[in-house]
C-alpha cells in the first residue's frame, strides 16, 4: 500500500521537476539580448529545416483534406438542397479546427520528431557540452534558434494548409460536383469573418508552435544520453505534443467559439 | 548547402504564407466589408423575435445596412429590444414612420431584420442634422398634408412600427381557432 503511495509521489514530483527542468530551458533559451548579426543565419537555416522542408507535406494533405470534405460535406448537403452551404461548411472548419490542428499534428511527426533526434544525438555525442567548454551558450545557439523557427512556421504552415485545402474543395465541389462558383465564394464570404474565424485559428496555431517545439526540444535537451533514449524521446515527442495539441484544442474552442 | 539557395527557399515559404494569409483574408473572409465604419443606434421593441441573433444583418430592399448589436428585454414593457448599428451615411435619412419586420432568407434560412424605408423630408432631415431651417425650405404643406410633423430618426431613436417573427406555433394555433369557430 505504501509502497503504491510512494511510486504516484515519485511520478508526481518526477513531473514538476520536469516541468521546472523545461520552463528553465525556455527561459534560458528566450531571455537574452538578441544578437541580430549572429542570429539571423542560424534561424534561416533552422527554417528552412523546419519550415521549408514541411512545405510538401502540409500542402499535399491539405489538398486531400479539402477535396475530402468537400466530397462528404456535398452528399450529406444535397440532400437538403443545401449544397450551396458548402463553401461556408469547408472554410469554416478548415480555418477553426482542421487548419491549424493537421498542422501541428504533422508538424510534431514531420519536424518535431527531427529537432528531437537531432538534438538527442547532440547530446549523445557530446556536443553540447563541448559547445560550454568552448564558453559558447547551447541554449542560445541551439535550442533559441530552433524554437523561434518553429514558432514562426507553424502558423504560416497552417495559412497555406488552410488555403490550399479551399482551393482542394473548390476543385471537387465546383469543378467536379457542379456547386455553382458563385455562391461558393460569395456565401463563404458572408459567413466566415475575419477577426472571429481567421485570427483565432492563427491565435490557436501559435499556442500549438509554442506547445508543440517546446516540447520537441525539451525532450531532446533531457533525453537519456544512448541510442535507445533518443529512441524513446522521439517517440515521447509525438506521441505528447499530439496528446497536448488535441487537449488544448478544446480549450481553445471552449474559450473562443462559445458565446 | 550554401546560404543563398537556402534564403530563396525560406523566402519562397514565406512569401506562399503571406499569399495563403491574402487569400484567406480577402477571398474567404472579405475582410474589406466587415462593418467597421461608421455607425449610429436604432431601437425597435418587438412583440416576439423569434430566433434573431445578434450579428444578423438588417437589410433595406435586400441590401445590408447594418447589423444587430444587441438584443435584451425592455424591464418596463417586459417586450424584446433591438439595438441595431446602422452605417452612418444613413443617419438622419429614415423618416419616423419607416417600418421595420423580422424575415427570413429562405425556408431554413437565418432570420434578419428588413426596413421598409419611408424617406424623411429634407426640412425634417436638416433639423434631425441640427441645421436651422428656413420658412422657404420647410415643408409646411407636407406635414400639413399628414396632420403630423413629420421625423428623421437619429441616433438612438426607437422606430415605432415594428411586425414580429413569424412564430410557426403561433400561426397554427390561430389557425385551428379559426376553425373552430366556424
Amino acid at each position: 500500500m505504501l509502497d503504491l503511495f510512494q511510486k504516484l509521489g515519485h511520478k508526481t514530483l518526477g513531473r514538476f521537476a520536469a516541468l521546472g527542468r523545461s520552463t528553465q530551458m525556455l527561459f534560458g533559451a528566450l531571455v537574452n539580448m538578441p544578437n541580430f548579426k549572429k542570429g539571423t543565419p542560424l534561424l534561416i537555416r533552422q527554417l528552412y529545416m523546419v519550415g521549408s522542408q514541411s512545405l510538401l507535406i502540409i500542402m499535399v494533405s491539405g489538398l486531400f483534406i479539402g477535396m475530402v470534405l468537400a466530397l462528404q460535406g456535398y452528399t450529406v448537403l444535397v440532400g437538403y438542397g443545401a449544397e450551396d452551404s458548402l463553401g461556408p461548411l469547408v472554410a469554416l472548419s478548415l480555418l477553426r479546427e482542421l487548419g491549424p490542428v493537421v498542422t501541428a499534428l504533422l508538424f510534431a511527426g514531420r519536424a518535431g520528431s527531427a529537432l528531437t533526434a537531432e538534438i538527442g544525438l547532440m547530446k549523445v555525442t557530446e556536443q553540447l557540452s563541448s559547445l560550454e567548454m568552448m564558453a559558447i551558450d547551447p541554449l542560445k545557439r541551439i535550442i533559441a534558434p530552433r524554437f523561434w523557427a518553429g514558432f514562426i512556421s507553424m502558423p504560416l504552415l497552417a495559412l497555406i494548409f488552410s488555403a490550399v485545402a479551399i482551393i482542394g474543395a473548390h476543385l471537387v465541389g465546383v469543378d467536379w460536383l457542379g456547386v455553382d462558383s458563385g455562391s461558393f465564394w460569395s456565401i463563404m464570404q458572408a459567413q466566415v469573418s475575419f477577426q472571429q474565424d481567421i485570427v483565432n485559428g492563427m491565435i490557436k496555431s501559435f499556442v500549438f508552435a509554442l506547445i508543440v517545439t517546446w516540447i520537441a526540444l525539451y525532450k531532446g535537451y533531457d533525453c537519456i544520453p544512448t541510442s535507445e533514449g533518443i529512441s524513446k524521446a522521439t517517440t515521447e515527442t509525438v506521441v505528447h505534443s499530439s496528446l497536448a495539441v488535441l487537449g488544448f484544442d478544446f480549450i481553445l474552442t471552449a474559450v473562443m467559439f462559445t458565446s | 548547402m550554401n546560404s543563398r539557395k537556402l534564403e530563396i527557399l525560406v523566402g519562397f515559404f514565406v512569401a506562399l504564407g503571406i499569399a495563403a494569409f491574402a487569400l484567406l483574408a480577402f477571398k474567404v473572409a472579405n475582410a474589406g466589408i466587415s462593418g467597421s465604419g461608421e455607425t449610429y443606434q436604432l431601437n425597435a421593441k418587438f412583440e416576439n423575435i423569434g430566433s434573431l441573433k445578434a450579428r444578423a444583418p438588417i437589410k433595406v430592399g435586400g441590401v445590408v445596412v447594418g447589423r444587430v448589436e444587441s438584443i435584451s428585454i425592455d424591464p418596463k414593457e417586459f417586450v424584446p429590444v433591438v439595438n441595431m448599428a446602422i452605417d452612418a451615411n444613413y443617419l438622419c435619412k429614415f423618416s419616423d414612420t419607416t417600418s421595420i419586420s423580422i424575415l427570413t432568407s429562405g425556408i431554413l434560412g437565418e432570420q434578419y431584420l428588413g426596413i421598409n424605408p419611408v424617406i424623411a423630408a429634407d426640412s425634417a432631415e436638416q433639423r434631425c442634422m441640427g441645421e436651422k431651417v428656413t420658412a422657404a425650405q420647410d415643408d409646411a404643406a407636407l406635414d400639413d398634408l399628414f396632420g403630423v410633423e413629420s421625423k428623421a430618426l437619429a441616433d438612438g431613436d426607437y422606430i415605432t412600427d415594428t411586425k414580429s417573427a413569424l412564430v410557426l406555433e403561433e400561426l397554427i394555433g390561430q389557425f385551428l381557432f379559426n376553425q373552430g369557430s366556424e
